[in-house]
């Protein structure tokens, strides 16, 4: 992984948590690969009636490209309705965070519509890290910093996977429509924790292994 | 330029004259000032070119109108600007100044000619109006490479769109923010539609859009999409 780029990412979690992150966890990196194995190559229909029809159904590369985006939209979907559950939102930022968690609501159903019997299952969450963000929804700073790192992460993903999408115009689309959607979440949440908006001119792509690396600690084994 | 608008429905016109009819609908806007180009033969026009090379045009030329508006932003900054509102305001411009720069350097020989634009429906001593302007290029500029990506082949140039895409995006938000503070706004039901996903423009509507702005005599008659 590109260490400048981790940094931009993971800027506001500790150096502790981003050599954690950045280090070849085996292990936690295989199960993730499990979780998001199964990956059936049955014929699927794109939700939003893609004009482009594969004669042997979506190919794989694509279901997996999708539902490697679905797990982050699932992990994002969690996090944001447990945090507007627990009310660690103040009242002033309900609007904001209310319209990013009903997009990310939005973007795990489209999805889920796109892959059909193919979609994996929600992975089981812990937004604490084992217990490293302990506050994180009765510490609105805490929610903050992993709703950035969640944000930023989700563009960089999409950035990275958008090659293997070429294939077909209209899902590589939908998938650039979410990409710019959580750009605008990140900037937003950015903004309210008084940083820059963006990290330059350019916004750089993380590969799947990398985004991967930096959601499994988030994620129950 | 109304200082409301924030949608683009442009009118049916032919491809062959889409920015060049843009140029004679500025010029009466204008109240009857002749621009430069007008009744310039279609010859001598610059075309944006086809495949790659014809979308990187088009970036290019979207790119620049940008970087020339924000610099007569920070040239001659509204009334009232905050050091915030500075501070935002000249990143942006230096973004895509570097956006405009990147392309130029890729397209090298290739590139298009550096435009001429009309900025006379902005008043650029107006906060509302110079930001209502930047929210429209901002949201312009994310539909355009949102709509544009699926005529690229090279995944380099896919990448590079989507390394420029999403830097709009987050300039919109922040514009969208200084317009509406702590609002939804920043990703309104008004680009973010019914499944979550952003505005989509295809180049034809994009150039339609932006055409106004453009002065140069300019054809779009091999890009895709148009």
């Amino acid at each position: 992984m590109n260490q400048h780029i981790a940094d931009h990412v993971f800027s506001d979690i500790d150096p502790d948590m981003i050599e954690r992150l950045t280090v070849n966890k085996r292990e936690l990196f295989r199960q993730a690969v499990i979780r998001l194995g199964g990956l059936a190559s049955a014929p699927l229909v794109l939700a939003a009636a893609s004009q482009q029809a594969f004669a042997g159904g979506i190919p794989k590369k694509i279901v997996d490209t999708l539902n490697f985006a679905l797990t982050l939209e699932y992990i994002e979907n969690a996090f944001y309705n447990a945090g507007l559950k627990r009310g660690v939102v103040p009242a002033r930022y309900r609007a904001i965070f209310k319209i990013i968690a009903l997009h990310e609501a939005q973007h795990v159903a489209f999805l889920k519509s796109a892959l059909g019997s193919s979609a994996v299952k929600p992975p089981k969450a812990d937004f604490t890290a084992g217990g490293k963000y302990a506050d994180v929804f009765s510490n609105f700073r805490t929610f903050l910093t992993l709703s950035q790192t969640f944000e930023d992460l989700g563009v960089a993903a999409y950035k990275g996977q958008a090659a293997n999408l070429m294939a077909n115009g209209d899902i590589l689309t939908a998938a650039l429509q979410i990409h710019s959607v959580e750009a605008r979440h990140a900037a937003e949440v950015r903004r309210i924790g008084g940083k820059k908006a963006w990290h330059g001119a350019f916004d750089e792509p993380l590969s799947k292994a990398a985004v991967l690396a930096a959601a499994t600690p988030f994620l129950k084994g | 330029m109304d200082g409301t608008k924030n949608t683009f429905d442009p009118p049916n016109m032919s491809r062959r004259h889409l920015l060049r009819w843009s140029g004679a609908v500025a010029s009466v806007a204008l109240a009857g000032v002749m621009l430069p180009n007008f009744g310039i033969s279609e010859a001598l026009a610059a075309d944006l070119g086809g495949g790659d090379i014809g979308i990187l045009n088009y970036a290019y030329a979207l790119e620049q109108l940008e970087a020339a508006f924000y610099t007569m932003v920070i040239a001659s900054p509204y009334v009232g600007m905050s050091k915030r509102e500075h501070a935002i305001l000249t990143d942006i411009r230096d973004h895509e100044i570097a956006h405009r720069r990147f392309l130029k350097k890729n397209l090298g020989s290739k590139a298009i000619p550096s435009l001429q634009v009309n900025f006379a429906a902005v008043n650029f001593s107006s906060r509302n109006s110079v930001l209502t302007t930047a929210k429209t290029f901002e949201d312009l500029g994310v539909s355009a490479y949102n709509g544009a990506a699926r005529y690229i082949k090279t995944p380099g140039y896919l990448l590079a769109a989507g390394k420029i895409v999403s830097v709009e995006a987050r300039h919109a938000a922040v514009i969208r923010d200084l317009l509406k503070p702590n609002s939804n706004s920043f990703a309104g039901p008004d680009v973010v539609g019914a499944h979550g996903l952003d505005v989509v423009r295809s180049p034809g509507k994009v150039l339609a859009a932006a055409g106004p702005f453009i002065k140069s005599n300019v054809t779009a008659n091999n890009l895709p999409g148009v």
